[in-house]
Order: C-alpha cells, then structure tokens, then sequence
C-alpha cells in the first residue's frame, strides 16, 4: 500500500512522525484530506482535530493553528501547539473552557479580549473532544 | 607561627565551599543538558519554517509586501539583551554587556533596549538610554509560550514603525568551553536564499501572501525563543567552568593550608618537647 511519512513539529519538540496512509487536517478553508500523491500544497490550519490513519488504526491529535506543507513524499505540519491524545489534560482543557465562556459572558470585552477568549474556547474544545474520543475508544 | 586553630578553622571553611561549588557545577551540568536537548528538539521547527520562507519568499508574485519584511530609512534601533539571571558565571555576564555597550555606542541612532535577564537589564540600566521593556524571572526550562510577549513586543512596535531595525543579543554556544557573544539582525526579517530552491509549484490556501504573512511572526518568535535556549545553554556552561575552577582553587588551598597546619602543628609539638625536657634537665 502507498503511504508517506508525516512529520509534526512544534517550535519545542517533535510530537510524531511516522510513515501514514492518510491524514486528515483541520484547513482554514474547511477540512482537508491528503492521501498518497497529493499534489504539493502549502496552507495554513486553524484550531481542530488532526487525524492520522495508518493501516486500520487512526489517531487523532488537538493542533492550536499552524502551517500544513505537502511535498510529493513528505507531509510537514509545523503547529504552535499540538498534543496527541494521550497527552491532553481533560481536567485543565475543561477549566480553560470554562475561563474562556466566562470571559465571553462579560459584554464588556470587546475588540481584541472577545478575539482572544474565542480562540482560547476553540482550543479547549478541540481538546476536549480529543480527550473524550480516546476515552470512548479505551472503554469499547 | 600560624595559629593553628585559625588555620584548621580556615581549611573547614574551605572544604565547605569546595562542596558547594561541586554541586552547583554538578546542577550547572545537568541544566545545560536540558537545555541542550529542548535546543535541538526544536531545529526540525527551525529548519523547516526557514526553508518555507525562503520558497516564498522566491516567488515572483510575493512582492514582499510584509511589513516584517519592510525596509525602512533607520530613525531607531532595537535591541533584545539576553542575559543571565544570576551571577557566578565566569566573565559571561560582563562579555555580553560589554558588546551591548559598544553596539550602542557604534550607532548613529536612538537605541532601545529590551532587557531579557536581570544581569543586562542591571547593566543596561547604567549606560543605555532608553530600556523599553524587561523580563526578568524567567525559568531555566522556558516554555515556548513564556516567550512570547518577548516578540509580540517587537513585533508590535516594528509594525507599527516606531522601531526600524531589531537586533538580538545573546550568549552563543560553541561549546562547553567557549561562549561567544553574538549580535545579530532579527528585523527586517531576511529571507535566506536556498540555491536551486522552489522547484516545486505548490499550492497555496489560502494564498501565497497569506501564507507568508502568517509565517514571518511565528519565525521571529521561533528565533527569540531559540536564541534564549542557547543563552541558557551557554550560561549554565559557563557555570560549570567557572565552578569547576573554584572547586580545583578550594582544593589547592585545601592542600596548602593543610601543609601549613602540619608545619605549625609539628613545630608546636617539638617546642612542647623542647619545653618539657628543658624542664627535666633543670630538675637533675
């Protein structure tokens, strides 16, 4: 079976790099496939789910935004901050939510505050259903 | 004659500060280890994100219009001084404040200098102008997220112009034993030009600018962040040497004043002979 390697890398570690056959990135412009032979592609991600498959099994990993480059063997995703599953913590992801909601709440943030507690929302959340998929898949 | 006492009292005090300085080269060692390592995790990060803009940066329909990448006439300077914390690093400290204070002094223009550490910014605060901003406090393991309003300052003022050329201070790290101070140029960010580069066509969502817009911040946060590892690095191995001197310094006294005890403790012991036969023989 075709595959190719996958390398994601944030500025302070390697966080997985395997051979896959497939992937599928959460893209600015909406959800974004790359299977083998993809043609060469360079896009910036927003914050979302990250799913790896390889043979049967997939994982899927929490990205906050980053770059996506696909070369004809190689896919490259240089992320600010990614966690694989196993990684996150629920409990701290569930507090940021929580922080973040609130934050909202308060009608007087505006401007330049709203924009920051929505994209630290969208972060927990994506967190958080990372953390709940894998919890769902350990109890099956 | 030494009095013994005092001498053996001065070699107690000796030993104890050879113990000391032994543990902290030993901490030294094992911080710069770390150090070292969270260094070299992030290179892949760094290599790849600079090839990136070099591709862009070679196409012919980015007309380079970042303000990043911007050029302007240079009314002001920034500098980012990454010192240590903490003293007892050999000449560390006083080599990299000495390259601020004649950077400073070779320019034409107003510098601002955006202290990193309470050494520079002690430093800085004698000799520089203008101290914009500093950090102080920040841990030996730095997070990358720690870093942060480090760039988002200078990116900030670089955009909106009132600084127009960024500079970035730090202790390089060539090796255990040496340490070299560096200044290098941060902004106007220069793109490096990978020869035979961009042979592919790729395709960019959401479109070539876009891309590289949202690029050139994250590389200068990636340079800030790598050059403040690195001075780490190079500060806690400067550490372990100048440590490692001090332990072998305590260790020779040690031994002297040890040479010195026994000569007096020797000589006291023979007068003590002298004494007491002098007596007997009066007796007789």
């Amino acid at each position: 079976m075709p595959n190719f390697k996958i390398d994601i890398v944030t500025a302070e570690r390697i966080v997985y790099s395997e051979e896959v056959d497939g992937v599928v990135a959460p893209g600015v412009e909406g959800q974004l496939g790359i299977l083998p032979h993809h043609a060469p592609l360079m896009t910036i991600l927003q914050a979302g789910e990250l799913v790896v498959r390889k043979g049967g099994d997939e994982e899927t990993m929490a990205i906050s935004g980053g770059f996506l480059e696909v070369r004809p063997d190689h896919v490259i995703v240089l992320a600010d901050q990614a966690e694989r599953a196993e990684e996150i913590d629920a409990s701290r992801a569930e507090a940021a939510r929580k922080r973040a909601e609130e934050r909202l709440k308060d009608k007087q943030a505006t401007g330049l505050d709203a924009t920051r507690a929505e994209a630290a929302l969208r972060r927990a959340l994506v967190r958080l259903s990372v953390a709940e998929k894998i919890k769902r898949r350990r109890k099956l | 004659m030494p009095d013994i006492r005092k001498v053996r009292r001065r070699i107690r005090g000796v030993q104890n500060i050879a113990k000391i300085t032994r543990a902290m080269e030993m901490i030294a060692a094992s911080k710069m280890k770390k150090a070292q390592d969270r260094g070299l995790a992030g290179r892949p990060y760094a290599e790849k994100i600079e090839q990136v803009i070099a591709d862009l940066a070679a196409l012919p329909e980015t007309t380079m219009h970042h303000p990043l990448l911007q050029r302007r006439p240079i009314k002001k300077v920034a500098v980012i001084h990454i010192t240590p914390d903490r003293g007892l690093c050999g000449g560390l400290n006083a080599n990299l404040n000495r390259q601020l204070a004649s950077f400073i002094l070779q320019q034409d223009v107003d510098v601002e200098v955006i202290a990193v550490g309470r050494k520079g910014r002690d430093a800085a605060a004698r000799f520089a102008g203008d101290m914009s901003a500093e950090f102080t406090g920040l841990s030996d393991q730095p997070g990358f997220l720690d870093t942060l309003p480090i760039s988002s300052i200078v990116i900030e003022e670089y955009t909106k112009a009132t600084i127009d050329e960024v500079y970035i201070s730090y202790a390089g790290f060539v090796s255990t034993l040496v340490q070299k101070p560096v200044m290098k140029k941060l902004m106007p960010v220069e793109p490096a030009e990978i020869p035979g580069g961009q042979n592919v066509d790729y395709i960019y969502e959401p479109g070539a600018e876009a891309v590289l817009g949202g690029l050139l911040p994250r590389f200068v946060e990636m340079e800030i962040y790598h050059a403040i590892l690195e001075s780490i690095a190079s500060e806690q191995s400067a550490r372990m040497v100048a440590m490692r001197n001090a332990t072998d310094s305590a260790n020779e006294l040690i031994g002297d004043l040890t040479l010195l005890y026994n000569k007096a403790r020797q000589e006291s012991i023979t007068t003590e002979l002298l004494d007491i036969t002098g007596g007997v023989v009066a007796l007789e």
